[in-house]
């Protein structure tokens, strides 16, 4: 266990001729559950996307479970497959399958059991997702946006995976999904020693599940710690971000 | 990372069964685990899962421990799990509180074929349908057009003509150059035998101009941009752009369709023209170079063969024919689901539909050229 579950060592990602993310060091320990913020636009996709192997990096080197991402054979690729799940922004789900197919995918793909086995853990996962088992057999594009995302969860931690990225994965819920979702996390974080990196504006959230919060702020991390430390950060977009929100619940719109 | 196989050991005492389990039960043993799942105890007696020993539990061990405590709940004997440690219980607690579903039982009747094939016929219908009221809507999109010229998205028009019609004009000329000179060397090579070399020409004339010509240019539309319309269209459908036009009080018939079926309409008897031109000069080709037929024989024979009659049947059929594959690909476009293989299906439907209609409608028009006398 030695190994962190990420780390992260000065890296740089060029996009479409500019800097999207710049020298960028950050270490994830393993069983941590961080949380990500910065405004949009500011490069937080690319980096889950760049940890993923899915944009190459222009500078810099990621480790993800012990496996440098540079040097990664077939294998490692394949095995960091079952041990990495990844919530979409958008869900990503397999239009063609459904949404019990679609859990159960990744299944078929790196474990060997029957169909039934299969069939009734997929629906396990999408119950405690909140799906109940009549829209099961549904297809994506019969789902709501919400839906979608807790199918598009249920199929990030099909395979139980140690790490977990999830980029924006409340956002679409309602607030009572959204609150199951937090404990959800922190369920499996329990029982699997899980480790979570997720990408969200949910301060609730941020403030219930995440161990730590880290700011991106154009490319680079401007803060980093727990959520009391970085929500009194003096820098000038997390002032407002968190001045934003609090006067937001302070008038009791949450 | 531990891993230790799961295990089970099952012992007895006062007349309860305890069944003890050990080792990693996670997903990396599912093999493993399916097997014990289907565990089950000898007699119907209590039966107590001891947990206590297992070191690390994920959701597929704990579908495993839940099928045991299940499968002996219903065969009579009251099963609990015991020693839970703190670390697992909240797992098995949500698994505990799954409801398992049973796998809808396959249904198979003597009726299924019977529902089957009133159901394809009832489709069949409702496809003709819906194309002749897309046919119908385009149609009065295009009266308002004329009404208002100024409405028509010209750029659009034009745009499509250059990709359906200008693009294709290299292949469109090349195919049909090979047409006519394989009709042609055959021609030559079996009415030789008879001395009626002369005929060739009338015999390509007549086929190019009636027939070949404007099916070949028509089916290698159908191919080539019904598919493309099909696939555009789906694609916007998908992607909720056509529900975001509509939304804009814009009709996509007027905006989308109307334009890539006009430009279809327009460019469908410029190539097929195109075409036939291309088939005779191969024709002429072979004749020159096979044929024993020099060119200006041939070209004295064409002029005597070809009658206005056989080119304006040509011509007429064509944009007719074209207008059928526009409307046909809109139509597959605008019936596409939300799913990536609906949208295959949805070209590949669109070319085979709009070929099949191509043919049927050339039978149509070879009965009414007979009737009018054309
Ligand atoms: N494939 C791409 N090519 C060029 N630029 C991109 C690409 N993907 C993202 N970007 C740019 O990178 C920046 C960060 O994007 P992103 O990570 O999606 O933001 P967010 O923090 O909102 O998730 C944006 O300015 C975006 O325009
Ligand atoms: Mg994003």
């Amino acid at each position: 266990m030695a190994a962190p579950a990420i780390r992260i060592d000065h890296l740089s990602v060029r996009l479409g001729g500019r800097e999207v993310i710049r020298d960028l060091s950050l270490t994830v320990d393993s069983g941590e559950i961080v949380g990500l913020i910065g405004a949009s636009g500011s490069g937080k996709t690319v980096l889950l996307r760049t940890m993923l192997g899915l944009v190459p990096m222009s500078g810099g080197s990621v480790d993800i479970l012990g496996a440098r991402l540079r040097d990664a054979t077939q294998d490692d690729v394949r095995l960091m497959g079952c041990r990495v799940g990844m919530l979409f922004q958008h869900g990503a789900l397999f239009s063609s399958l459904s949404v019990r197919e679609n859990v159960e995918f990744p299944m078929r793909e790196y474990l060997e059991g029957s169909d039934r086995m299969f069939r009734e853990i997929a629906l396990a996962k999408l119950q405690m997702v909140g799906i109940a088992p009549a829209d099961a057999d549904k297809l994506p594009s019969e789902l709501s946006g919400g839906m979608t995302k807790r199918v598009a969860l249920a199929r990030a931690l099909a395979l139980d995976p140690e790490l977990v990225f999830l980029d924006e994965p409340t956002s679409g819920l309602d607030p009572i999904a959204s609150r199951d979702f937090d404990a959800l996390i922190k369920t499996l974080h329990g029982t699997l020693g899980l480790t979570v990196f997720m990408i969200t504006h949910d301060l609730h959230t941020l403030r219930a599940i995440c161990g730590r919060v880290a700011a991106l702020y154009e490319g680079t991390i401007v803060a980093d710690g727990s959520y009391e430390s970085v929500s009194r950060s003096q820098h000038l977009w997390l002032r407002d971000y968190f001045r934003g929100e609090r006067a937001v619940e302070a008038e009791g719109w949450r | 990372m531990p891993d230790v196989q799961p295990q089970v050991e099952s012992s007895a005492s006062d007349g309860a069964a305890i069944l003890t389990l050990r080792g990693d039960w996670i997903a990396r043993h599912s093999s493993a685990l399916e097997r014990l799942a289907a565990w089950r105890p000898q007699a119907a007696s209590s039966l107590r899962v001891d947990v206590s020993r297992i070191d690390s539990l994920d959701t597929y061990g704990a579908w495993s421990i839940e099928s045991i405590r299940r499968a002996a709940s219903q065969s009579g004997a009251p099963a609990e799990i015991v020693g839970v440690r703190d670390r697992h219980a909240s797992i098995l607690r949500s698994l505990g509180r799954i409801d398992l579903a049973p796998a809808p039982p396959a249904r198979a009747t003597v009726v299924d074929p019977l529902a089957r094939t009133g159901d394809a016929l009832l489709a069949a219908l409702d496809y003709l349908l819906a194309l002749a009221s897309l046919l119908g809507r385009l149609v009065i999109s295009f009266m308002q057009v004329l009404a208002h010229p100024s409405r028509l998205r010209w750029i659009s028009v034009v745009h499509h003509i250059d990709r359906v019609g200008l693009r294709a004009v290299p292949i469109i000329a090349l195919m049909t150059f090979l047409i006519g000179c394989i009709i042609a060397q055959q021609g030559f090579f079996h009415f030789r035998r008879f001395g009626a070399s002369d005929y060739v020409v009338d015999l390509v004339t007549i086929l190019v101009l009636r027939e070949i010509g404007v099916l070949l240019v028509t089916i290698m539309i159908a191919g080539r941009s019904g598919s493309a319309y099909t696939a555009e269209v789906g694609s916007m459908k998908m992607r909720e752009e056509i529900d975001a036009l509509r939304t804009m009080g814009l009709d996509p018939v007027d905006i989308l369709i109307l334009p890539r079926v006009l430009a279809i309409t327009i460019a469908a008897p410029m190539l097929t023209l195109l075409g036939m031109m291309a088939a005779m000069v191969g024709a002429g080709f072979v004749a020159a170079t096979y044929g024993d037929m020099s060119a200006a024989i041939y070209m004295e024979r064409l002029r005597e063969a070809a009658t206005s009659n056989d080119f304006q049947v040509g011509m007429i059929k064509a944009p007719v024919m074209a207008l059928i594959i526009g409307t046909v690909a809109a139509l597959e476009g605008l019936r596409v689901q939300g799913s990536a293989e609906s949208l295959g299906l949805g070209a590949t439907s669109s070319v085979v539909k709009s070929i099949f209609l191509v043919i049927v409608l050339d039978g149509v028009f070879a009965i009414i050229f007979a009737w009018v006398g054309m």
